[in-house]
């Protein structure tokens, strides 16, 4: 929860309008992002932690309940797939 | 969303409901100082006249951008040839693309590497012919290309950039898959391609000179899953991409994701394509010069030509696949069947699928040296136009 998660050099979020929807671009790659992933991927700034990022969250969607879990859980899979670093 | 049938007088007219072309690939320039046999350019590239102006690329980017591109290679021939490089990688990373340039190394400098990540470039591929200087350099026609690319590929990492590896792999390279791995590990690449030939343009005419044999493939198919799974268990990022050759599949590829459904091309001269290869079939494809791209994209008898799947003849109208690989690659069609409607030879249901057995076939007893491979330069270019 203290780890503070950043972009890996070479990946770009940003929001899509002729996708309605925001991505993650890397070296001849896209990926768009259903709108979880696009929400929790846009507080990553390099400087908030995770904790951090999931208070900002539950103040977003005060009826979405405890978002802790699954945000971390979603993190983790995200420095799995390389898109993010944890430090 | 919902459809209106109301004529929008400032859209142009989409017949096929096309999504918008997220890919643009600018084809820079046809002039490049390597000569690889198996280059997707076509065959009479030493014909193309005028190459669009700085003015006229930077109008492109901003249409293409406007309709919802978001990935952009720069891409040729060499696109280091061109001098107005800079200026269209800060524009076009201003206008919020993903930049990646597709080079070969050649006329690429520390300064530039430096030059470039100023103006916004996001990603430097770096291609290579072979893990070994002697081969490598015998590919490319070219002496001094293997240590210039190393050079380069060592400058790329320096800078910061992510960077990928692209090694075009044939018969004459095939064995070397080890070592290929070891190199980009060591240049701490971040992918690797490793991309079995296709055969169009070039590699077509050279088809039986670089076709690897099925033994041959399979061991270097063992060879990389073998390293990928070594990488994973170090905890390496590195990504191994291994593009089999569809010569050897019985069902074809999904080619594109669909002809006009994802990708936009733009040549040199300004013509625009479906895909880099499809310059070779014998449909009149608009050029940015006389068309607006967005009509271009969405309303050309060019893009819209198989697009759907009425234009399908049989076996694949009826077929319960069509719908996942579109009938295969209208290229390789036309190339092989002369016809760019059939259905991809590579299918085992296609009346033509012998035409693929047989180079399989040729492929287990091809005995070519490089030699004998007809190389990608402007002289031997003329031969194809000349007639």
């Amino acid at each position: 929860m203290h780890e503070v998660p950043r972009f890996r050099r070479g990946f770009r979020f940003q929001w899509e309008p002729a996708q309605e929807s925001y991505v993650l671009l890397y070296p001849e790659g896209m990926v768009k992002l259903n709108g979880s992933a696009g929400a929790i991927l846009n507080e990553v700034d390099g400087q908030r932690s995770v904790a951090d990022i999931v208070t900002s969250l539950e103040q977003q969607f005060p009826d979405a309940g405890p978002l802790g879990k699954d945000v971390s859980e979603f993190l983790q899979d995200a420095r799995q797939q390389h898109w993010i670093e944890l430090s | 969303m919902s459809r209106t049938e109301t004529a929008d007088p400032i859209k142009p007219a989409n017949p096929h409901n096309a999504g918008p072309p997220l890919w643009l690939l600018a084809e820079l320039t046809y002039r490049c100082p390597l000569q690889c046999p198996y280059c997707s350019n076509p065959l009479d590239f030493a014909q193309t006249e005028k190459e669009l102006t700085t003015e006229e690329w930077v109008s492109v980017l901003r249409k293409g951008r406007k309709m919802g591109a978001a990935q952009l290679g720069f891409s040729g021939g060499e696109p280091l040839v061109r001098q107005d490089l800079a200026e269209l990688i800060a524009e076009a990373r201003h206008l919020g693309y993903y930049t990646n340039l597709i080079t070969s190394g050649l006329g690429l400098t520390e300064a530039k590497v430096d030059a470039f990540a100023e103006a916004g470039l996001d990603h430097i591929q770096v291609s290579f012919q072979a893990s070994d200087p002697e081969l490598n350099n015998a590919v490319a026609g070219s002496r001094k290309a293997f240590d210039q690319k190393l050079a380069m590929a060592r400058a790329v990492k320096e800078a910061g950039y992510p960077m990928v590896l692209n090694f075009v792999i044939h018969r004459h390279n095939i064995h070397q898959m080890n070592d290929i791995m070891s190199l980009c590990e060591r240049l701490g690449a971040d992918y690797v391609e490793l991309a079995t030939c296709q055969y169009y343009g070039w590699a077509f005419e050279n088809r039986e000179g670089l076709m690897p044999s099925k033994a041959q493939l399979v061991r270097a198919e063992q060879e990389v899953n073998q390293y990928r799974e070594r990488l994973q268990q170090s905890g390496s990022a590195m990504k191994l991409i291994f593009v089999t050759p569809d010569y050897y599949e019985e069902r074809p590829k999904a080619c594109m994701n669909g002809w006009g459904n994802l990708f936009l091309t733009v040549a040199p001269d300004g013509t625009a394509l479906p895909c880099h290869s499809a310059r070779l079939l014998p449909i009149d494809f608009p050029n940015v010069r006389d068309m607006d791209l967005q009509s271009i994209w969405f309303d050309s008898p060019g893009f819209n030509h198989y697009r759907g799947d009425s234009w399908m003849p049989e076996p694949c109208r009826s077929c319960d696949e069509k719908e996942k690989d579109f009938g295969g690659c209208r290229c390789q069609a036309y190339l092989l069947t002369g016809n760019a409607d059939n259905a991809d030879p590579v299918c085992s249901k296609s009346s033509y699928h012998d035409r693929i057995l047989a180079a399989r076939k040729a492929a287990d007893h091809a005995t070519a040296g490089l030699t004998e491979l007809v190389y990608r330069n402007a002289d031997n270019s003329r031969l194809f136009f000349r007639g």
